[in-house]
């Protein structure tokens, strides 16, 4: 399996990455993790490839006061960021992507701008209330997680920009994130993936929380029916069962059933892991 | 393209079209047939070579997306004609049989167990999420990269 | 000087493995190399209208494009055949099978076209400029309904989609044992599609030779000498002599690099046309679509059984899928090696067995490691813990019950076979204590207790490896005998090659031979090379399948070293001026001396030497030392073992968690330890993968749903815990070495004790039976009817 034919042209900064994408139509490959399976079994042939893998400014972590996290940083990076108050969930998540080596050459951005709805970190995002930086020639534009996923395999992002960066916010200080999945057992994807992000006041009650479910939906989507679930009470088994439910009924028929996993049963395992989202998130909320 | 890379040690550079894809690079154009090809989904893990630094799946990237890199392949692991700690422990712990996914195996297990001589069962068999046998059962490769770890201490990874 | 059998010498072919220097046939560039590709069908069943070739052959660096019909047709008095079936039971329907469709595609893959070019890229850029016209019809893949009234038919010569129907045993009898039996358990299953996923996917490459009007073939089989004869005789119709085929090392096989594949047709008929060396590498898309798979059986079964556990009877009825077309050993696998084996290691008295061979709109359907034994064993075993729980009894009680004695082997089954030894019973004792068997059963009551789904599997399996006598094998429809060769060339400083009709593809030989070679005639180990896979070195042999090397191959070279030895004892008399029969060969040292004078000696390197030397030879005896042997079994061997599973089952996600796993098996006598365990642990983990995981899946349209590793899933590390190994050895009386297979075993009682302890893990909740693969989602709708009072 090979791609066809394409021209390669690589950029050594965002500006000529863009103008090489303006002039050739061409598409931007990072890692090549997204592309490159596709262009292999011939689903998507590009004509020009514009390589933005060598801008090294894009590539890493930095705090402040939430985190930015270049387009470029790999799974790896993500998966082993030890910065305090960095998400949990995101860390966890970023380990839970295809196997080591896909860690090591996929990156953030790439994954983000595919918008697989299998994929887990469009799901952590959503529940993080991540900002997505969007650059074009014309300057940058913020967009919110929740507006950028806006289906299957289709973002926000316009022809002329490059997603360059995506911010959280830290925790810690009562908040806390978790993610949890069901492994697709042969191609590791989620069958159903939960992000859960709460706050606990002092006495450990839910002050406010954030649930994204992702793999089984068409896009990454935040549940807006379970603060109700679970705000104001404590998270216990019962609560955290009680959002379960809820979440099921919240995704309703928008499930997507394949042959390893029907839609009756991914929303159920939607209730299973949004509740063991929820519970892990709670627990690091301190 | 020209692409120039240093393979093993070595300065190489080859003309080669923008799709070819790493791992027909480093079997095609140098020859270095070590490096397998065992799927076309990025699942199987026989095309792993250590790209700077990391251990990649050749098969899932370009070759001018390497060019300029350090690559490694198994046949740059062994040094002086000895083999490295990783591979002699495969050979010790029976972790190969018909040794298509070996080389992947290998490559993807000296950087698993880089660091990390204490290195667990439950770290192995997690850490070779993206390497396919259908031989051996893993058993023995568990059990491998637990003594190739200890044995990498103070060596070359 | 040590011994070798029997202990666990390092493997001598590793280092180049680990070096990255195997020479698998992807690996294989000669000068002016040409690449295939193989325009393949994306319907299971459509006639071809058309094939426009006109703009793949235009495209920069295509240098030909051939359809079905050009290689029918032939070029230069040279053409293709249809592809045999090696394996004809009575009234077989056999319809042809071209290495490229005409007229008609059956399955997706059908290979159409073949486009030769400068580089594989460049051929694949061709194949989507190949134009087919296809009018598509309607499939069926479903190895039942195949026969069902109004289905599409696969061949307009195989009414009802029937290949064969194969009885065995004494059906009036099992029936009125059943109508006398105090309980019958019934039970209507499907034994799942399997895909082989050796890790090299299958290759071809082919020179012609103008010269000397000869081909050469390198192919990624498990039996060079069988593609050779088949090409030879059927599908290229080059005389055998002038066909060269090699299998250099294969990257794993299980069955599916037995059989004759039509890419080994269609590339040396393209290397011949275009007169140059042409190779074609699968893409692992290829090979879900063109490896012939495993399994896919229907079935009903009826076992009876009295109150105090003994089984009286079994019935089986089969529908076993054969694909599209008849592969290699097609028909073998649901007949001989599947009906033959219900007995088990018990000794129910009366069974009957039948089996539907039918063709379908699938990939054809062949032997996947244990082949037929596997779905008997799973048959057998599931049957067995339906009795046992339909009487409230423990499984392994009902087990020992029922087990034939260790005194009555050689024992002859109601099913034809003869088992040549074993001993159950110390079988038993050895997995109980090995597997903790009844702390497990403690742990298992504890947890239930707290609701847990914890289940324990036991399955006890028997297997017939080593086919076969040919006798047998041929009176049963082999198209050749199945003995293996042997050959030992000793050069004159007392090196040896040896030449082997066996083919290792993972399994070791070029170690466990060299320990058999070395040990008769007590030499270093690293002065012994084992040669296979070399048609062009090698005299005729047969090939690795069916567990046979260490009981055919291994036995064809003890003979080939017994008559070596002999002439050696001969030249080592004349030359002490004793007589043979005072002559001793010892072979720890390697030594021949006269018996009671142990200064008058001669080692074997003086001796090889003396026999090029020649001329202090016994009157009339040739130089050289060179023997070699065709060795036909006596009978099959029987392997047994006894496996125990544990797992826990998720109760909100119906995930398995296999938690321990013992096995106990008996190979006979055990030439190299590490190996023959390596043997049972990838097994194991294949036939864990029939229970829990791997599937492959058609559609109603024919359609592969689960055609990429990304959808059939592949047994990882991370799935097992560690498997506790142990043995005994009841050695096999009827071979020189004592031997029994190894290499399937594993499969074939592990499938069996993994989905046992799933079912045992949801019996509380009335589960009384699941198909594999056991999905989270299928145990996770058991639970949840069980919970709405429903169950199964």
């Amino acid at each position: 399996m090979y791609p066809r034919p394409f021209e390669y042209v690589r950029a050594g900064s965002v500006e000529e990455a863009l103008d090489l994408k303006s002039k050739t139509g061409g598409r931007f490959i990072a890692g090549g993790h997204s592309l490159l399976p596709m262009m292999k079994i011939r689903v998507t042939s590009p004509e020009t490839l514009v390589d933005i893998g060598r801008l090294d400014d894009l590539r890493g972590i930095s705090a402040n006061g939430g985190f930015t996290i270049g387009a470029l940083t790999t799974h790896s990076m993500v998966a082993s960021e030890g910065g305090n108050g960095f998400p949990a969930a995101l860390k966890e998540a970023a380990g839970m992507i295809g196997d080591p080596q896909v860690r090591n050459r996929g990156t953030v951005g790439g994954n983000v701008a595919h918008a697989d709805p299998a994929s887990d970190l469009p799901t952590v995002f959503a529940a993080l209330g991540a900002t997505m930086t969007a650059t074009s020639k014309g300057g940058t534009r913020d967009i919110g997680a929740a507006d950028f996923f806006t289906g299957l395999f289709e973002s926000a992002l316009n022809d002329d920009e490059l997603l360059t960066a995506i911010e959280v916010g830290s925790e810690g200080g009562g908040r806390g994130s978790a993610y949890a999945k069901l492994f697709n057992p042969a191609s590791r994807y989620a069958v159903a993936g939960a992000c859960a992000v709460v706050d606990l006041d002092g006495d450990g009650t839910c002050t406010s929380c954030t649930v994204a479910v992702g793999g089984l939906t068409p896009k990454a989507t935040v549940l807006g029916s379970l603060a109700s679930a679970v705000v104001g009470s404590r998270i216990t088994e019962a609560t955290a069962e009680a959002a379960g439910q809820a979440a099921r009924a919240e995704v309703g028929d928008d499930v997507m059933g394949d042959v390893y996993a029907g839609v009756e049963y991914r929303r159920d395992m939607l209730g299973v892991f949004v509740a063991r989202a929820l519970t892990a998130a709670a627990s690091r909320a301190v | 393209m020209k692409v120039s890379m240093t393979v093993n040690g070595r300065e190489v550079t080859g003309t080669v079209e923008p799709r070819t894809l790493l791992v027909d690079f480093v079997r095609n154009n140098l020859g270095l047939t070590g490096t397998n090809v065992g799927c076309d989904t990025s699942q199987c893990g026989a095309c792993t070579v250590h790209m700077d630094g990391m251990a990649v799946k050749s098969c899932t990237v370009l070759a001018v997306q390497a060019d300029g890199s350090t690559v490694t392949t198994i046949e740059g692991l062994a040094s002086d004609g000895q083999l490295h700690p990783m591979q002699q422990a495969f050979w010790d712990a029976h972790g190969l049989q018909c040794g298509f996914c070996t080389p992947g195996m290998v490559m993807a297990s000296v950087k698993l167990a880089d660091g990390n001589p204490a290195i667990t069962d439950a770290e192995v068999r997690h850490g070779l999420e993206g390497n396919f046998c259908r031989c051996t059962g893993y058993g023995n490769i568990v059990e491998a990269v637990k003594q190739g770890a200890a044995a990498m201490v103070g060596g070359e990874s | 000087m040590t011994r070798y059998l029997g202990t666990s010498v390092k493997r001598v072919e590793d280092p180049r493995f680990l070096r990255g220097l195997g020479k698998y046939v992807a690996n294989l560039t000669l000068p002016n190399m040409a690449y295939a590709a193989v325009k393949r069908s994306p319907l299971a069943h459509a006639k071809i209208r058309g094939i426009d070739t006109t703009r793949a052959k235009a495209l920069d660096g295509v240098i030909a494009v051939f359809t079905g019909e050009d290689l029918l047709e032939g070029t230069g008095g040279f053409k293709c055949g249809s592809l045999p079936c090696g394996f004809q039971v009575p009234n077989l329907n056999m319809p042809p099978h071209n290495p490229l469709a005409v007229d008609k595609v059956r399955h997706v893959g059908d290979g159409i076209a073949v486009v030769v070019a400068e580089s594989p890229y460049i051929a694949e850029d061709a194949l989507d400029l190949i134009e087919v016209d296809l009018d598509p019809l309607p499939a069926v893949v479903d190895a039942r309904g195949a026969m069902a009234d109004g289905a599409p038919l696969v061949h307009d010569s195989a009414e009802q989609n029937l290949a064969f129907h194969w009885p065995l045993g004494d059906e009036e009898a099992v029936n009125e044992a059943l109508s006398k039996s105090d309980h019958v358990v019934e039970l209507e299953f499907i034994n799942q599609r399997l895909i082989a996923n050796a890790m090299e996917p299958r290759a071809a490459a082919a020179e012609w030779d103008p010269a000397t009007e000869s081909l050469t073939v390198w192919t990624t089989s498990q039996n060079p000498h069988t593609i050779r004869l088949l090409l030879g005789a059927f599908t290229l119709g080059i005389p055998e002599h002038k066909i060269r085929v090699i299998s250099p090392d294969v990257g794993g096989g299980f069955g599916s690099k037995i059989f004759h594949y039509p890419e080994e047709v269609i590339v040396p008929f393209a290397a011949r046309a275009v007169g140059r060396p042409v190779k074609w590498v699968a893409t692992r898309s290829e090979s879900y679509v063109t490896d012939a798979q495993g399994r896919d059986h229907v079935t009903k079964a009826k076992l009876g059984v009295n109150n105090d556990g003994t089984m009286t009877a079994l019935h089986v009825t089969t529908w076993a899928n054969m694909g599209a077309y008849l592969s290699t050993f097609g028909p073998l696998i649901p007949t001989a090696l599947y009906i033959t084996l219900f007995s088990g290691v018990y000794k129910t008295p009366v069974i009957f067995g039948e089996a539907y061979g039918t063709f379908t709109h699938t990939v054809p359907v062949d032997a996947y490691r244990g082949a037929g034994r596997p779905e008997a064993s799973y048959l057998v075993e599931t049957m067995v813990d339906l009795a046992a729980r339909k009487l409230g009894m423990d499984p392994v009680e009902l087990r020992r019950k029922n087990l034939i004695p260790t005194d009555a082997f050689p024992y002859q089954t109601p099913v034809a076979l003869m088992y040549d030894s074993g001993n159950y019973q110390a079988l038993f004792e050895k997995i109980e204590e090995l597997s903790g068997y009844e702390s497990l059963r403690k742990e298992q009551e504890a947890a239930r207790a707290e609701g847990r789904l914890v289940g324990v599997g036991f399955a006890s399996c028997i297997e017939a490896s080593g086919p076969a006598p040919s006798a047998v094998a041929v009176g049963l429809g082999a198209a050749i005998g199945l003995f293996e060769s042997g050959a030992i060339r000793v050069h004159p400083t007392g090196k040896v090659t040896v030449l082997t009709g066996s083919h290792s593809h993972g399994q070791g030989h070029e170690t466990t031979f060299a320990q058999i070679v070395a040990d008769q005639f007590g030499i270093d180990i690293a002065d012994v090379d084992i040669v296979h896979g070399d048609t062009g070195r090698v005299q005729y042999g047969i090939g690795t399948y069916g567990s046979r090397s260490a009981a055919i191959g291994g036995s064809a070279l003890v003979k080939s070293a017994e008559k070596i030895r002999e002439k050696l004892k001969q030249i080592a008399a004349h030359q002490l001026e004793a007589s043979v029969e005072d002559m001793v060969y010892d072979q720890d040292e390697g030594t021949i001396s006269v018996a009671g004078s142990p200064d008058m000696v001669k080692t074997f390197a003086e001796l090889a030497f003396a026999s090029v030397l020649a001329n202090n030879l016994p009157e009339g005896m040739e130089p050289g030392l060179e023997e070699s042997s065709f060795y036909d079994p006596a009978n099959f061997t029987f392997p047994a073992s006894a496996h125990v599973a544990k797992v826990e089952i998720d109760p909100k996600t119906g995930e398995v968690d296999l938690q321990s796993y013992a096995a106990v098996d008996d190979v006979g006598n055990v030439i190299n330890p590490m190996i023959v365990e390596g043997q049972i642990l990838g097994g194991i983990v294949q036939g864990v993968g029939q229970a829990l995981w791997e599937n492959g899946i058609y559609d109603e349209d024919g359609q592969l749903l689960s055609g990429s590793m990304l959808s059939y899933a592949m047994p990882r590390a991370d799935g097992f815990p560690s498997i506790a190994l142990d043995r005994i050895e009841t050695p096999s009386p009827h071979n020189p070495l004592g031997v029994k297979g190894a290499g399937e075993m594993g499969t074939i009682a592990a499938t069996a004790a993994v989905s046992s302890a799933v079912l045992d893990a949801l019996a509380p909740l009335g589960v009384r039976h699941l198909n594999m693969p056991l999905t989270a989602e299928k145990i996770h709708q058991a639970i949840a009817a069980a919970g709405n009072g429903g169950g199964e």
